[in-house]
């Protein structure tokens, strides 16, 4: 025995410290620039303005014309990706479809997917009057027009459901699979049919699965930028986001701009902030503890007839929804110039060669995003790590602050975010990194931050409190308990976490393209750039390198995540 | 001063009172037992001790340390308390071989490394892990890896060992060896252990002396299994000691009659001054004696309810005047000695041993 320690001096101290810093991170990174996204929105000159601020969306046309067209495109979105997302969980947990676990592996593919790009090159297939498909139609079957308009709302939400879907894809697999099957094998004994089980058991069993993807859906698609901004602009169809850009772009950051980007950013957290509330009221509601956490063998419908023409189904969706994209996008990076066909002596890879080696422009693009990336991946990583072991282990007072702004994050959509930075970090409080990359990296871990905390406090759930007691009583301090026994049980955790942070990170588009300057493009903002000023062939080039990056960061976690659960 | 002194100490979770102003003393070198149900305070009491958690009020010494005092701000943290604590869920870092487990206290301790590999070796073969030290916890069985974590909490020489419930989610027949095991060990390196369970039996097998807290966390009787046992203070300890049966006794016009009948009790009566009318005895199913024919003085009539043949063992349901019991006898002897009853028949019965107690003070204190 080591003589008595004064309780206030060491455990007690550090705790507080830990505690303080953590709530410092979520403050300054999260916290305050929302904050001053609230206040810059009713607060004008010198007075309050509630009323100023409603009067902004009702009465100026585009403004509410915004709010219904995120409604729209977000509604649409959701209704489709649910059909989508269940259907295909379905077929591939519930019935005898052939190569299911290969087609599941298929259905996740869209996740990587940046949909923007999958925009573009829906883009280039769609458009009306220049897009391949529509072209091939009019040429060759004499049709008037073009067979489908991209540049409509039903083009925008469908490309969104084709990269959106796996949301509930992967919920609802969760739980088709988690379910005992003898819930369902009890009906039948009960002498029901397996289309009066399907609707009075397994629907309402994998419902709150069902709606929370949805809801997922649904706050994703009200924030999304890209797919908007590729596809609506043409027609003038602008949400929220894409109008907040548009404003503060155009009018090269004005105040009335910033003003009216801070009461469409403030609408934007509110929805999330209800979407959210929802799918945890749904998800803690009573129906979802039926589904156990164990694996089993569910029962599986007979497709009979239906087994190789829904395969070929499925292989006609896959081919067309991801497939052809990726297919258009490097034919068309490997044209010389736009509009030419696609015959061998146009294609070559001199765009990629000048992209990679020789266009300053997207090499600073590529520098930038994978540097930003790595770096916003990296404190994002150890942040995570932190707050979220305040908030899952450590008993302290005041931790209930530390909770509330844990929370933040995950309702923050990421051009509230880039909205809060450019007010918080434009030189009104002293730091002024407007037009510099610390902007776009400070946004990063702010957008970031929810993705770290969720995996480090999963981790961490994992670690049990005896371990770190066991430890304590074997003679170790708090700092060699983390050392020796927390640190090296949460790394897989903290692998997770940077990988879902940088592989985003890599083809961010929404935050960084309200904060680049001319030499701090990403590649996303590169990418749009490009496009929007009439580059569509180097615009699609980077984007297959794009392409190239996010598949080959994506093959070495797989990789590497299998080896950690071996 | 003991060992151990637990003096006033006081804990509580939000507005839930666990222990209250308890005062406890563990000898040196003692196996001591802190038997009670779950959630009565038992584990809280061991977590003070550990340090893991800091008491609300009340003084807490080990080896005439002062350790745990609110008072006076004093609190020393589990690591230098020089103690090894084995949890219910093992607690063996998934992490790390068998060998490192057992090493760690070793290594933060900083001996050599010569040291280190003899002692956990020492450690290895003294819970019969050799030739598993470079296994992973996963690669081993739930009784392998609680005698990892008993190794582990041994291998620093501590001077307290504490054991929360560390057998309680092997099996049957693993527990039942474990728990020898963690006696042949006390004995061995006389370290002084507190022992936390809910579970009687283990608590009556390998215990110096016991102590039995009630749900409120208030210790009830504290003594040694034997007097634990045959001498429980109140009916408390009386049925949470086992399987009980309890026969209502009222008292009318000076003689003690059972149920709601007539047959007055043959045995020795309880002390009485108070002139108390309704009384139990209390008596375990192994103290009942039963007989097809009465024996004159010492037997009570009464009639098979219900007849279980449970294998090696028969189990009967007897009613005697309104009141049920339980009691069960060996099925050869039941052969050999005409004992095979079937329900409906008659039968007496008398007791090797059984307690009083007042009707009013068993309320509330039955366990189901």
């Amino acid at each position: 025995m080591n003589g008595t320690v004064k309780n206030g001096g060491s455990s007690f101290g550090v705790a507080q410290i830990i505690l303080f810093i953590s709530i410092a991170i979520l403050v300054i990174v999260v916290a305050f620039p929302v904050l001053l996204i609230f206040f810059n929105a009713v607060w004008v000159e010198d007075h309050f303005e509630f009323a100023n601020a409603l009067k902004v969306l009702w009465e100026e046309e585009e403004i509410f014309q915004a709010l219904i067209n995120s409604l729209i495109i977000a509604g649409g979105t959701t209704v489709g990706s649910t059909i989508v997302g269940t259907f295909f969980a379905w077929l591939v947990t519930r019935t005898d479809l052939p190569y299911k676990s290969f087609m599941k592996s298929m259905f996740l593919v869209p996740f990587m997917l940046p949909s923007f790009i999958g925009a573009l090159a829906w883009k280039m297939l769609l458009s009306p009057n220049a897009g391949f498909i529509n072209r091939f139609f009019i040429e060759n079957f004499g049709f008037d027009g073009p067979i489908f308009n991209i540049y409509t709302y039903y083009g925008i939400s469908a490309v969104e459901v084709m990269y959106l879907f796996p949301f509930v894809f992967i919920q609802v697999c969760g739980a088709l699979e988690r379910m005992d099957p003898t819930l369902e094998e009890s009906a039948r004994i009960s002498g029901a049919g397996l289309f009066t089980i399907t609707r009075k058991i397994t629907i309402p069993l994998v419902l709150p699965s069902i709606l929370s993807g949805a809801l997922l859906i649904m706050l994703y698609s009200m924030a999304h930028f890209g797919t908007v901004a590729v596809l609506g602009i043409e027609n003038g169809i602008y949400n929220i986001p894409t109008l907040i850009y548009e404003r503060i772009h155009q009018s090269g950051g004005s105040f009335a701009s910033i003003r009216t980007g801070t009461i469409l950013a403030t609408v934007l957290v509110i929805s999330a902030a209800l979407i959210i509330w929802a799918q945890r009221k749904i998800l803690g509601s009573g129906h979802y503890q039926i589904i156990g956490g164990k694996s089993f063998r569910p029962m599986e419908l007979k497709l009979r007839g239906l087994r190789w023409p829904l395969l070929i189904f499925c292989f006609l969706y896959i081919g067309f929804t991801i497939i052809l994209p990726t297919v258009v996008i490097f034919l068309v990076g490997g044209l010389s110039t736009y509009g030419l066909p696609f015959t061998p002596e146009n294609l070559s890879l001199d765009n990629y060669k000048f992209i990679l080696f020789e266009y300053q422009v997207t090499k600073d693009a590529i520098f930038n995003s994978v540097w930003l990336g790595f770096v916003a991946a990296i404190i994002t990583m150890f942040a995570g790590v932190m707050i979220s072991y305040v908030i899952v282990k450590m008993k302290v007072r005041g931790k209930g602050i530390l909770e509330f702004l844990g929370m933040l994050p995950f309702s923050v959509p990421g051009s509230v975010i880039a909205l809060g930075v450019i007010l918080a970090w434009s030189g009104q409080f002293g730091i002024n990194l407007y037009n510099t990359v610390w902007i776009i990296l400070v946004a990063y871990i702010a957008r970031y931050m929810a993705f770290s905390l969720k995996a480090n406090s999963a981790a961490l759930e994992q670690v049990h409190d005896s371990l770190v007691e066991a430890a304590r009583s074997c003679g170790a301090t708090m700092w060699q308990s983390l050392r020796d026994i927390v640190i090296p049980l949460v790394r897989p955790g903290m692998f997770a976490a940077f990988f879902l942070i940088f592989l985003p990170a890599l083809r961010e588009l929404t935050v960084s393209i309200m904060l680049y300057a001319p030499t701090t493009r990403t590649i996303g903002v590169a990418i749009y750039t490009l496009n929007e000023d009439g580059e569509t062939v180097i615009s699609a080039a980077l984007a297959g390198i794009a392409l190239i990056l996010i598949v080959v960061g994506q093959t070495i976690i797989n990789k590497m995540t299998k080896k950690a659960g071996e | 001063m003991d060992f151990i002194h637990v003096e006033g100490v006081s804990k509580a979770y939000a507005d839930h009172h666990v222990l209250n102003e308890l005062t406890l003393d563990i000898h040196k070198g003692e196996c001591f037992t802190l038997l009670g149900p779950s959630g009565c305070g038992k584990t809280v009491l061991l977590r003070l001790i550990a340090g893991f958690e800091v008491p609300d009020q009340g003084k807490l010494y080990i080896d005439e340390t002062l350790v745990s005092d609110p008072g006076e701000h004093i609190n020393v943290p589990p690591e230098n308390r020089a103690i090894g604590v084995v949890f219910q869920d093992y607690a063996v870092w998934p992490h790390m071989t068998v060998f490192d487990n057992i090493a760690y206290p070793l290594k933060i301790a900083k001996c050599p490394k010569d040291e280190i590999e003899k002692r956990v070796m020492e450690m290895v073969d003294l819970v019969a892990m050799r030739g598993l030290e470079k296994r992973f916890p996963s690669e081993l069985s739930g009784g392998q890896q609680q005698r990892v974590a008993l190794a582990r909490a041994l291998v620093a020489k501590p001077n307290l060992l504490l054991l929360d419930e560390p057998i309680a989610n092997l099996d049957a027949n693993l527990r039942e060896e474990m728990r020898f095991e963690i006696k042949e060990l006390q004995r061995k390196l006389g370290v002084t252990v507190l022992y936390v369970t809910h579970d009687q039996e283990i608590g009556l097998a390998i215990s110096d002396r016991v102590a039995i807290m009630n749900n409120e966390g208030v210790i009830q009787q504290i003594g040694t299994p034997y007097e634990i046992f045959e001498k429980p203070v109140n009916p408390f300890v009386f049925s949470f000691m086992g399987i009980a049966n309890f026969l209502n006794v009222r008292m009318e016009n000076g003689q003690y009659l059972a149920g709601t009948g007539s047959q007055a009790v043959p045995w020795e009566k309880p002390e009485n001054p108070a002139g108390v009318v309704d009384w139990v005895a209390g008596f375990r199913p192994s103290d009942v004696r039963i007989s097809r024919t009465p024996e004159a003085g010492k037997s009570l009539k009464g009639i098979i309810r219900r007849a279980n043949f449970l294998g090696a063992m028969m189990d009967y349901l007897v009613e005697i005047d309104g009141t049920t019991l339980r009691t069960n006898l060996e099925t050869h002897r039941a052969i050999s000695e005409n004992l095979l009853f079937e329900a409906g028949d008659e039968c007496y019965i008398s007791f090797l041993d059984l307690h009083w107690f007042e009707a009013e003070k068993l309320k509330g204190a039955i366990l189901e």
